[in-house]
């Protein structure tokens, strides 16, 4: 899992690197725009435009959604990935709730140790 | 071996994973070097339960903590986080099987999980298994897309992020 979010902010950066793609992002943080649109005010081809849009949905910077014939870009990540950060850091949580468990539990066995040889003695 | 053990007392730390196991269901599992009987002491009692349960790693202060660890007996727990709402997290224990198993409720929100802890002994260790199962499939989906306890917020900082690094990529 952690490779996997990894991976995801590897493919963020290589989203990242592209001015044009750099300007869809600021573009969407103002509002949400289909692919038409974003075309049109980047005057790139259709094609081309979409071709941007997939880089930065692989990334789980933008995600897609088509309501009848219009595909409408909007910021955010996508589901996998902000399931993704969830179990990570639910994982975080739980590993330093853990390690101090240990040292709890390693106290305990001390404890027990040292009260099963007096009771020997 | 023990050498390097010694010398390097992070490699014999434990790992902990967590999962999605089904469309329901969350899974945790971690080792610890110990009989289950002292792994469950750890988790029943509340003067020991409290001095792990909000680790200052995470940021999180155990502002109050009670647990009446009996079948039919509550729990409550309350944690501060600098500059949020103190955050409360109650409920039932339905199952309580001596140094085995642990069942509770959680009770916080309509949707919460019922989350059954099983220690497994195996030559002096226990393997702990903490399964968070939801009611449905949308309950889960709706935790993991961070709608709850402010993790959207985490995702709009960073988005902002991402972006911010975006603009940097620009200037260089």
């Amino acid at each position: 899992m952690v490779q996997y979010v990894r991976d995801r902010f590897d493919a963020s950066f290589a989203a990242l690197s592209d001015a044009t793609r750099r300007g869809v992002l600021e573009q969407l943080g103002r509002a949400d725009a289909s692919i038409t649109d974003l075309a049109e005010k980047f005057h790139m081809t259709l094609t081309g435009m979409k071709k941007h849009v997939g880089v930065l949905e692989q990334a789980g910077l933008v995600t897609t959604e088509k309501v009848g014939r219009v595909r409408t870009c909007k910021l955010g990540l996508s589901k996998l990935t902000e399931e993704a950060a969830w179990i990570e850091r639910y994982r975080q949580l739980w590993d330093a709730r853990f390690d101090e468990l240990d040292k709890v539990v390693e106290e305990l066995k001390r404890k027990e140790k040292v009260h099963g040889r007096k009771k020997r003695d | 071996m023990d050498e390097r053990r010694e010398t390097n007392p992070t490699r014999m730390k434990s790992c902990t994973t967590v999962e999605r196991k089904s469309e329901r269901e969350i899974v945790v599992t971690r080792t610890f070097n110990a009989p289950a009987r002292i792994v469950f002491e750890a988790w029943t009692k509340v003067d020991l339960l409290k001095r792990w349960w909000a680790p200052k790693s995470t940021g999180l202060t155990l502002l109050s903590c009670k647990a009446d660890v009996r079948v039919g007996g509550s729990y409550r727990f309350e944690f501060g986080q600098e500059g949020s709402k103190p955050m409360a997290f109650f409920g039932r224990y339905i199952e309580v099987t001596p140094h085995s198993r642990l069942v509770w409720t959680n009770d916080e929100s309509a949707d919460g999980a019922v989350t059954t802890v099983t220690f497994e002994e195996k030559g002096g260790k226990t393997l702990l298994v903490m399964h968070d199962i939801y009611p449905s499939k949308e309950a889960l989906d709706a935790v993991l897309a961070g709608m709850e306890g402010g993790m959207a917020e985490t995702f709009e900082q960073l988005d902002e992020l991402l972006v911010t690094l975006g603009a940097s990529v620009g200037r260089s």
